[in-house]
């Protein structure tokens, strides 16, 4: 049983490929890890019925020999893609009982794969969040060990689709990510996290965020693997306007090149105050691992990463506040009656919408009124384009990016929800990347001093996610990364 | 920078969403931290910048105006807490 967890995707595939196991065997595992983690509060949603007719629905089509490349294997969905039928929440209170009439572009690709559906997985309310306590669920926790007895933070805002996967209660998983939602709490839970370049994934049928930000993307225990999920999930979709017309790439090849001859950048700038000494130790680590797999390293300067954070809490909120407008109890969710129909909008918003979101959606709409739009709105579109022709500039002369994930390793639960510009700080390293359009990985690479698991960050120009995996893979290799967090469901390596 | 509590006021008005008085207070100290922070964008000279709303804005594709969908009203209408028929029932709006 415990044989089972242990193997990666890739390995999972070739042994079903091979008649070694079955994929019922492997749900069997799988079915059991969840229950053995539930304290993780990772599942928010659990689909097992449906699980188990996927899974002998794969093993027909090994039987047969025409297996998707997804066949058989347990995947847990973030609660914010929308799924026929289940329950999709986006973890808030306002959209409790939604049953979507429609399946999501990058879920139904996975199923067509074969892919076998474990449930949705926690995350923080509409994904505004960098450490999953927004959630109306509560908190996903991260599997790692506890410090000073408190349980740690799993990151935001995909926390239960980086835990789930740490834990071995998911092979691999979908989340989000806006500002950093996937990279983060990749980090934080030790395990590899891809953010495509936007437009790489259809954005239909996933609960809207902030729509020039929004990607979906792969939470995996190798970078293999995530090649694998992503060459399934990315491509084309008419039915979003901005999903680039690309035809199907199989990115597993790319894993394997060799990097040497590569110019990776090291940006100045993003060492910033009150980054852990241990984090810009890793880094150099990186940088050393890159070198000697034969890339070259080049020190570029990228002057405006300062002020990608307060530009991206304009932009994202702003966002928000226009796409959070239709939750408005009438056409779906919950509805708090009242006389007149603007003071059944205001009850039924105050009582379904948490305090971030009701905090983001007021600073958006802030920003977008009379008065305000020039000094607030334009200004933040003006260095968000400052921004973009930084990366424009720096890969001129590089083919990546390396840097931190996070400027820190996993905090304790609680310790900085009551600060909301401490808690944005967490997304330091990661919004640029959104802000851009990039494509970004975080790949996990070492442990603080208490034993906690740090990632690095690589971006790429758009569209090159196969060369983020040559590079993350040739991390991957030098660092030897043990995933071994204390409340797994048993042995992952 | 501070935000004042009719300004708190204006702004959950514009967004509906209900906010008591005494929220209104904590709000408001929130939310002069936050624009207090972002503020800090002053500080870059964006003259002749093109504004940036979104990376792909050169790419979108044009397509053919028809119909794609409809007739799944029951669809439409699922998830809807109050119903009548094939309508959306909402409070009374006209006098």
């Amino acid at each position: 049983m415990s044989d089972l967890l242990k193997m990666t995707a890739t390995e999972a595939r070739n042994s079903l490929l091979k008649k070694e196991i079955s994929s019922v065997e492997l749900l069997n595992a799988y079915q059991n890890a969840m229950e053995k983690t539930e304290a993780l509060n990772n599942y928010v949603t659990t689909t097992l019925d449906a699980a188990k007719q996927m899974a002998v629905n794969a093993d027909k089509a090994y039987a047969q020999g025409n297996a998707g490349s997804l066949a058989g294997l347990p995947i847990g969905v973030k609660d914010l893609f929308c799924t026929k039928n289940i329950e999709t929440t986006a973890c808030s209170a306002i959209l409790k009982g939604f049953l979507p009439s429609y399946e999501s572009t990058v879920t139904s690709n996975i199923w067509q794969s074969g892919g076998v559906m474990l449930g949705k997985l926690n995350c923080d309310e509409f994904a505004m969040g960098s450490s999953n306590e927004t959630s109306i669920f509560g908190p996903a926790v991260n599997p790692w060990s506890k410090i000073d007895g408190i349980d740690l933070s799993s990151g935001g805002s995909s926390g239960g689709s980086a835990s789930s996967v740490a834990a071995g209660s998911a092979l691999m998983s979908l989340g989000t990510d806006t500002g950093g939602s996937i990279r983060q709490p990749a980090a934080f839970c030790g395990v590899v996290g891809l953010k495509p370049t936007y437009g790489r994934c259809s954005r239909w049928g996933i609960v809207a965020f902030a729509s020039s930000l929004d990607q979906a993307g792969p939470f995996t225990r190798t970078v293999e693997d995530s090649a694998l999920i992503f060459s399934v999930m990315a491509g084309h979709d008419p039915k979003d306007s901005t999903s680039a017309s690309l035809g199907y790439t199989n990115f597993s090849e790319a894993v394997k090149s060799g990097i040497e001859g590569l110019r990776i950048g090291i940006p100045a700038e993003y060492n910033v105050d009150g980054m852990d000494i241990e984090i810009s130790d890793l880094w150099k680590k990186g940088r050393a691992w890159l070198e000697q797999a034969g890339a070259k390293i080049v020190d570029i300067n990228l002057p405006h990463t300062k002020y990608a954070l307060p530009c991206y809490y304009i932009i994202a909120p702003a966002e928000a506040s226009s796409n959070l407008a239709r939750y408005d109890g009438i056409r779906y969710g919950k509805r708090i009656e009242a006389e007149t129909l603007d003071a059944m909008y205001e009850a039924t918003r105050a009582d379904g919408f948490g305090e971030e979101v009701q905090r983001r959606i007021l600073i958006g709409t802030y920003a977008l009124s009379a008065g305000y739009y020039d000094a607030y709105y334009l200004k933040a579109q003006q260095v968000r384009r400052l921004i973009k022709e930084d990366f424009d500039e720096a890969f001129n002369d590089v083919d990546a990016i390396l840097t931190p994930t996070t400027p820190t390793p996993a905090f304790p639960l609680g310790a900085e929800v009551s600060d909301p510009i401490t808690m944005y700080l967490n997304d330091v390293f990661t919004v640029p990347a959104n802000l851009a359009g990039l494509p970004g990985i975080s790949v996990p690479a070492g442990f603080s001093n208490q034993g906690l698991p740090l990632g690095l960050q690589l971006l790429a120009p758009p569209f090159e996610e196969g060369r983020l995996f040559s590079v993350a893979n040739a991390i991957e290799k030098q660092a030897e990364f043990l995933l071994a967090p204390a409340r797994a469901a048993g042995d992952l390596q | 920078m501070s935000v004042d509590k009719n300004v708190v006021k204006k702004i959950s008005r514009l967004a509906r969403i209900h906010v008591s008085e005494e929220r209104s207070e904590m709000l408001s100290s929130d939310l002069g931290n936050i624009l207090n922070w972002i503020e800090q964008l002053e500080e870059v000279n964006t003259d002749g910048v093109e504004p940036l709303s979104g990376v792909n804005e050169h790419l979108l594709a044009w397509r053919d105006d028809t119909v794609t969908d409809g007739e799944i009203t029951d669809e439409v209408l699922k998830n809807a807490p109050e119903k009548a028929g094939e309508f959306f029932v909402v409070p009374k709006v006209i006098e």
